[in-house]
């Protein structure tokens, strides 16, 4: 068994009306969740397109989050 | 902040009113200006004369727990952000000596030869909004309070708890310095409290005192919080859910206990409390913590004097539940406090509601002497002009600094390509930092900025602002959150929370670079509102559009005006609610300037903030007819319903007509005609179906529906008996002199606890109610002659229209406003606004202010006649499409349509109408559309930037 503990770097992809709220909204109520997401702020998920994905896959992302 | 940013507001502090004479329309206020001895314009607010000023000043900011000095500033957000002089505690304007600030200061602003100044203003209407006072020492002394160091005030306690507090945010006894343990809270001490002739409930200090325990339970998981208290009056929006949450996650306990004393004992203080049944109880605690009661302003008697005013008895001002701003003094308005002890959000609507009543008064002069905010000149960005970034790291007092590693994250965009200046600052929102980001600007000659902070959602216009003011366009900005983001929700791991700030950031200065200036559009307003509603919400809200000059149409479902009032009868004063209905409803017929249109309904609506476009059917015999309306805002004052309960304390509703709802009962008592209108005997049931059963919240009203009710029962027939079995008899404000009323009038409350509910059974002829009754200790059986049950409040339809105007609705079914504090009565889209039940449960009174204040809101964008656009919004390239209208099809506001382009035909964007979502630029088969900020560059760099840190994190 490896010693390593699994710590993916997720990117995420925020939308600001919905998901990046909701982040907010986290923060001020002070739920805690794992430091291993990194964020991007977009108007809508929409504006997501799939080459992003496969760019973040590149350049080294374990996982990409939508949110939505 | 934003009113000390605002061109169109001037602040005078430290000045003091000495006399209004005039009328609406023509006032003079001759007012006193004390001297500051600074000067406003030179002070940098840097505070080097507070480190040289050599006496200490007890700090009133800090409720007296720190020290100061003579010379300073209260906070470091204060506006203006101006130091001052306190004339009572220095040295040279008490003892003529001293004087050493006046060399310690670099932009020699001190100046000891200011004299106070009076000036006279011509104004048209004034809002009194002095806020609220203390409650005296006396009330507190019985606790201990000035005895004993670790007996505190809620407020003092507010400010143990805050970063910039005394402790830095820690809380520690005064005593000793240590962390307690175990902390009591005591409530309504000065309010509901004969002792000290408060006999009112000042309805905030059960929230706050539950907010405050579980702010400190976050600082210490370990500690152990109990709340004493009469009746938990969280009657506000949510507020139910709030309690549970305190009671259910954060282990805090509630008991029902009047608090005789506390005393010192040994290092702690021991608390003597009588619970209902009239047990006794002791208890050692580390610190108690008293929740002080608001009072009225200090001032409020010479305020009195001064403009002639009427005050009711308790020094507040004398209003009246049909106009409840106005006080007796026409041109004369109150807004917060000031007219009833009330929160933020209820204090937020109201001067909103206040200013609007003002602009009315005032309308002639409507546009004369507005200052327009004029900026520098935007510095034209060179084509190939090489990104020069500031990175400014903020502290946020402790929010950020308290787990983020700041100074490091600073440093470590040090050599970012691009990055010429980067520093950190305390709290970078504050309007001392605003001028330091500008100077740098200019000093440095920035043309991007990158802010690690807070949220843009709440502060990128803020920043903006600055931007402006420093002649660069909006655009060159980007905001990295590391403080919701971060270091509030990685609490506990600071060094990873320090990593991910510092990836965060990198990311945000990646984007930075490729970042350019986007220009300022505008669309104009079509100078008319729809009030969806024509309860007396709705119509009041028309009537105060009306009053501004503007016009309105009214949509209604039923056929004739009047909504949930219809069902009403009087007020706890005894007011008639139908001669309130009836003029208001004259007024809104005769207004030339409202339209109604009833046994209406909105069938669809398009458009945008300033264009919209309603279709409205309205129902002509068997047919409906359909009309279209253009206007600029909507203002939704759907309403709510009495409640039909299923379940009434965990079981089935017995079928009964001795069985009624208030509402009936109050029906029944007003009419003058009905024999034995007032049952002989009558047992009231609160909160049947509300708070637990189909309801989980608290519907606000039916506490004081209740003891109203009971009134009247005692006034057409005193021998006649009334029981109220009650949970927590919520008749906050000044209601709580009627409860006092009824209890001396021989009504009687017995509480009831969720695990011992009542039992209720009946049939046609006999109802009977079973409930224990604490003092007795056993349970009672009676038969009533009649049970009434407090049903609570349902608002009305709200999911359709929810969908169709996209805007959302809470758990409970009611609209969910944008801010709770800040933007009560707008909604989340532009232009929409919000009042009455559709909002909450509320009385009528509270109704009334919410529909002034939601016409306020929504006369700005119909006065000022245009709306900004969202620079942000999607530009196509019209080289690139090749007009195969993908875009047209997948965008969902309709923001796109194709022109004709010599022979061809090409896509382009409405403006007003884009919401910037970018789906059209994810899609463009030719890359032809880009999202202004969020471009593909943009983003792919942002990307990038990720993965450098992924290679940052392996080491």
């Amino acid at each position: 068994m490896s010693k390593e503990v699994f710590n993916p770097k997720i990117l995420g992809f925020l939308c600001n009306w919905c998901c990046y709220a909701a982040a907010d909204a986290a923060g001020v109520s002070r739920y805690q969740y794992p430091p291993n997401l990194r964020t991007i702020r977009v108007m809508c998920t929409g504006r997501i397109d799939p080459a992003f994905v496969m760019r973040g896959f590149v350049e080294g992302a374990a996982g990409i989050f939508a949110g939505g | 902040m934003e009113a000390g940013r605002s061109p169109n507001i001037e602040i005078l502090s430290n000045a003091d009113l000495l006399a209004l004479e005039g009328k609406p329309g023509e006032f003079k206020a001759k007012l006193r200006l004390r001297p500051r001895y600074i000067d406003a314009d030179k002070c940098t607010a840097c505070g080097l004369c507070t480190t040289y000023c050599p006496r200490h000043l007890a700090d009133s900011y800090n409720e007296g727990l720190d020290f100061t000095r003579p010379i300073h500033i209260d906070y470091p957000q204060a506006v203006p952000a101006t130091y001052y002089i306190d004339p009572e505690a220095c040295l040279h304007l008490k003892y003529d000596t001293c004087k050493i600030c006046v060399p310690t200061c670099r932009s020699n602003a001190i100046d000891f030869s200011q004299k106070a100044k009076e000036v006279t203003l011509d104004v048209g209407a004034v809002i009194l909004s002095p806020g609220f006072g203390r409650v005296p020492d006396s009330a507190l002394e019985k606790y201990s309070y000035g005895q004993h160091p670790d007996v505190v005030t809620s407020i003092e306690f507010e400010r143990l708890l805050n970063p910039s507090g005394p402790f830095m945010g820690e809380v520690r006894c005064l005593s000793d310095q240590r962390h307690p343990h175990k902390i009591a809270f005591i409530q309504c001490v000065g309010s509901r409290d004969l002792g000290c002739d408060n006999g009112y409930c000042s309805s905030v200090c059960c929230m706050y005192a539950i907010k405050e325990a579980m702010v400190a339970k976050e600082h210490d998981p370990e500690c152990e919080i109990t709340v004493y208290y009469m009746d938990l009056r969280t009657q506000g929006k949510d507020f139910d859910a709030a309690k549970t949450r305190a009671e259910q996650q954060y282990g805090i306990k509630f008991v029902r206990a009047k608090v005789a004393d506390v005393m010192p004992w040994r290092k702690n203080l021991k608390l003597t409390y009588a619970t209902l049944d009239g047990t006794h109880g002791f208890e050692a605690y580390d610190m108690v913590v008293l929740s002080v009661g608001l009072d009225a302003p200090a001032s409020a008697r010479q305020l009195a004097e001064i403009t002639g005013i009427e005050l009711n008895k308790y020094d507040f001002c004398k209003t009246d539940a049909f106009n409840p701003l106005a006080t007796s003094q026409a041109g004369i308005l109150v807004a917060g406090a000031f007219q009833g002890p009330k929160d933020i959000p209820e204090s937020v609507t109201q001067s909103s509601a206040a200013a609007g009543i003002a602009s009315g008064l005032i309308k002639a002069q409507r546009g004369k002497g507005v200052v327009v905010k004029t900026y520098p000149t935007e510095k034209v960005l060179g084509k190939d002009e090489e990104p020069r970034i500031g990175v400014f790291v903020c502290h946020c007092g402790i929010n950020i600094a308290g787990v983020v590693d700041v100074p490091k994250v600073d440093d470590y965009v040090k050599d970012m390509p691009g990055v010429v200046f980067h520093a950190q600052s305390l709290y970078s929102c504050s309007q001392d930092a605003q001028k330091v980001i500008k100077e740098m600007i200019q000093l440095h000659n920035l043309n991007r900025v990158v802010i690690a902070a807070c949220s843009p959602r709440t502060h990128e216009p803020l920043f903006q602002e600055t931007l402006k003011d420093a002649g660069l366009n909006r655009n060159m900005f980007e905001m990295v959150n590391i403080r919701d983001h971060c270091s509030w929700v990685h609490a506990n791991e600071p060094e990873l929370a320090t990593n991910k700030s510092m990836d965060l950031v990198r990311m945000g200065i990646a984007k930075a670079r490729h970042i350019q200036p986007l220009p300022e559009q505008t669309v104009p307003v079509t100078r008319k509102a729809v009030v969806i509603g024509g309860g007396i919400a709705g119509m009041t809200a028309a009537l105060s559009l009306a009053e501004q000059g503007f016009h309105t149409s009214i949509i209604e479902k039923n056929d004739r005006l009047g909504g949930q009032l219809l069902n009403q009868r009087y007020t706890l004063s005894g007011a008639s609610t139908a001669a309130l209905l009836e003029q208001v409803t004259e007024q809104v017929n005769k207004n030339k300037l409202v339209d109604v249109l009833t046994s209406s309904r909105l069938v669809a609506l398009s458009g945008f903030v300033g264009n919209f476009s309603t279709v409205v059917a309205t129902r002509k015999g068997k047919a409906e007819v359909e009309q279209t309306i253009d206007h600029g805002v909507i203002i939704i004052a759907t309403g709510g319903r009495d409640h039909q309960p299923a379940q009434v304390l965990g079981k089935p509703l017995p079928k009964s007509e001795l069985i009624i709802t208030q509402q009936a009962l109050e029906q029944q008592l007003a009419d003058t005609k009905g024999k034995g209108r007032a049952p002989k005997s009558v047992v009231m049931i609160q909160c049947a179906g509300s708070r637990g059963d189909d309801l989980v919240y608290c519907s606000k009203t039916c506490c004081i529906q209740a003891v109203k009710n009971s009134l009247k029962i005692k006034e057409i027939s005193p021998e006649a008996q009334v029981i109220v079995l009650y949970r927590d008899l919520r008749t906050y404000g000044f209601a709580e002199d009627a409860y006092l009323e009824a209890r001396q009038k021989g009504v009687i409350f017995i509480p009831y606890e969720l695990a011992k509910p009542p039992v209720l059974s009946g049939n046609a002829k006999k109802v009977e109610v079973v409930f224990y009754d604490p003092i007795l200790r056993e349970e009672v059986v009676f038969n009533p002659a009649l049970v009434v049950l407090s049903v609570g409040t349902v608002p009305e339809d709200t999911e359709e229209l929810s969908k169709l105007l996209k805007i959302p609705v809470n758990s409970d079914k009611f609209y969910l406003e944008a801010h709770v504090k800040l933007r009560p009565v707008e909604m989340p889209v532009a232009g929409v606004f919000l009042c009455g039940l559709a909002h909450a449960p509320k009385p009528l009174d509270e109704i009334i202010v919410q529909a002034q204040a939601a016409a306020a809101k929504a006369a700005i964008p119909l006065v000022r006649g245009e709306v900004d656009v969202e620079p942000i919004v999607s530009n196509i390239d019209k080289d690139k499409c090749i007009g195969c209208k993908l875009c047209v099809s997948l965008c969902p506001y309709q923001a796109i349509e194709m022109v004709k382009d010599g022979k061809l035909s090409k896509a382009q964007t409405i403006v007003a109408s884009c919401k910037a979502c970018g789906i059209c630029a994810a899609h463009c088969p030719t890359f032809a559309i880009s999202m202004g900020g969020f471009t593909n560059e943009q983003i792919n760099s942002q990307i990038e930037a990720f993965g450098m840190a992924l290679e940052g994190a392996v080491k």
